[in-house]
């Protein structure tokens, strides 16, 4: 079992007052919150700040966690000292059940499960079970898939109470449809697949909430869906057809003349699929081609002479 | 887990699309109470259609709204208020990050 050092994780030095550590979990909840956090590993930090927080804002907690010594590090293999918690009154006890599966192995060894919550927030949102044993979990799918629909294999880890009275977490696979014109951040219902309920009840609904994932070519931005499109300067000048891809598959799209770079390209109701679709922009990149040969740099000199172009003065084209 | 179940595909819907929820719909699938919703609604946080309660109309939108607001308030102490605000400039920064992740995509090469 791996020692937590949590007055590291809560960033407060060992003497910190109680309101130092209630001022240091605030900031970080709302730093590693995972609905505001964009950083990748929001959802770990803000459960470990959770853990930490709920041993050191409880005075009988923290003297206790304190008396292991200040020579653990983070990480250290770590089997607690027989009888470590003589002698320490605990408030709100070890027994009972209600979502301590939150919480680490080193958390339960020290304090066991159950009640020494007390404040303590939820941390995992994604996986947990809410009180109508609704279940939550994010899946990412394809780009294509929102715009052909599919059917997608997902494995969700799912946490039961064993036998034991210990959470057990165990793989489960399902086919699932994902339907078509699905936007990232949209949830899809699945019913009746969320936890069983208690003594027989009615199991609740899983929720998948989407993600793209990223796609090589493609960028999303709402409805919509964007492609940056090189041409060569004489494509956009002179005006051209020039195949371009889309999510549904090539299309011949056509240049207008004296096209700048930027400009955007619209292919109406082309954008992710959908009662309202959205559009699919090309966005015009002007590509120079690289003179090395003589007959290359002389074709830009001439180039250059035709035009009294000085693109540092007046209006462009 | 049998085979049967294993290619079985499971149907689902959008909840985002579906076109309106009463208020006992949006409680049952927020798992929240209506006396909550009441509160959001008059915080602005979701905007269902309808005069009383019994007639109101939810869009499939509210119920990331509630969810989200949920926690935030479970969290990070927030009221409706501030959870409403909060949830306006998230759904801001996500759109304004798009637009930058396509931005900077742009290959000036």
């Amino acid at each position: 079992m791996e020692f937590k050092d949590y007055y590291k994780v809560m960033g407060v030095k060992r003497d910190a007052t109680q309101d130092e550590i209630k001022r240091s979990y605030r900031k970080l909840a709302r730093k590693y919150h995972p609905d505001v956090s964009k950083e990748s590993d929001a959802e770990e930090r803000f459960k470990e700040v959770g853990e930490a927080y709920a041993v050191l804002k409880d005075p009988e907690k923290r003297t206790a966690y304190d008396q292991l010594g200040a020579d653990w590090k983070k990480g250290q293999d770590f089997k607690p000292p027989p009888n470590w918690d003589q002698g320490f009154e605990f408030h709100g006890g070890g027994a009972g059940g209600g979502g301590a599966e939150q919480f680490s192995d080193f958390f339960e060894t020290l304090f066991g499960r159950g009640d020494f919550r007390g404040g303590f927030t939820r941390a995992d949102h994604r996986q947990f079970t809410a009180r109508g044993e609704d279940t939550f979990a994010r899946i990412v799918v394809d780009l294509e898939d929102s715009y052909l629909g599919a059917t997608r294999s997902i494995t969700l880890k799912h946490t039961e109470m064993g036998d034991d009275g210990r959470p057990t977490v165990s793989n489960r696979t399902l086919n699932v449809k994902i339907p078509k014109g699905v936007r990232p951040g949209q949830h899809i219902r699945l019913a009746k697949q969320g936890s069983a309920g208690a003594g027989g009840g009615e199991s609740g609904d899983l929720f998948l909430e989407i993600a793209f994932r990223p796609h090589p070519k493609f960028l999303v931005e709402g409805d919509d869906v964007y492609l940056n499109l090189r041409v060569a300067p004489w494509e956009a000048e002179l005006g051209a057809s020039v195949k371009t891809s889309t999510p549904t598959g090539d299309v011949d799209l056509t240049i207008p003349r004296h096209s700048k770079a930027g400009r955007k390209l619209r292919l109406k109701g082309r954008g992710l699929p959908g009662k309202e679709p959205g559009d699919f922009y090309a966005v015009l990149q002007i590509a120079l081609p690289r003179a090395e040969t003589d007959d290359q740099k002389a074709a830009y000199r001439q180039f250059a002479s035709a035009f009294e172009f000085d693109p540092r003065t007046g209006e462009e084209g | 887990m049998t085979n049967e179940n294993r290619n079985h595909v499971l149907q689902c819907e959008i909840i985002e699309t579906r076109l309106e929820m009463s208020l006992s719909d949006l409680c049952e699938v927020c798992t929240v109470t209506s006396e909550r919703i009441v509160q959001l609604v008059d915080e602005g946080l979701v905007e269902p259609v309808g005069r009383e309660p019994a007639e109101w109309r939810f869009s499939g939108q509210s119920v990331r709204r509630v969810v989200v607001a949920e926690r935030l308030s479970r969290d990070l102490r927030l009221n409706a208020a501030g959870a409403a605000l909060v949830l306006d400039l998230l759904d801001e920064v996500t759109q304004l990050r798009q637009r930058l992740i396509r931005l900077e995509e742009i290959d000036y090469e």
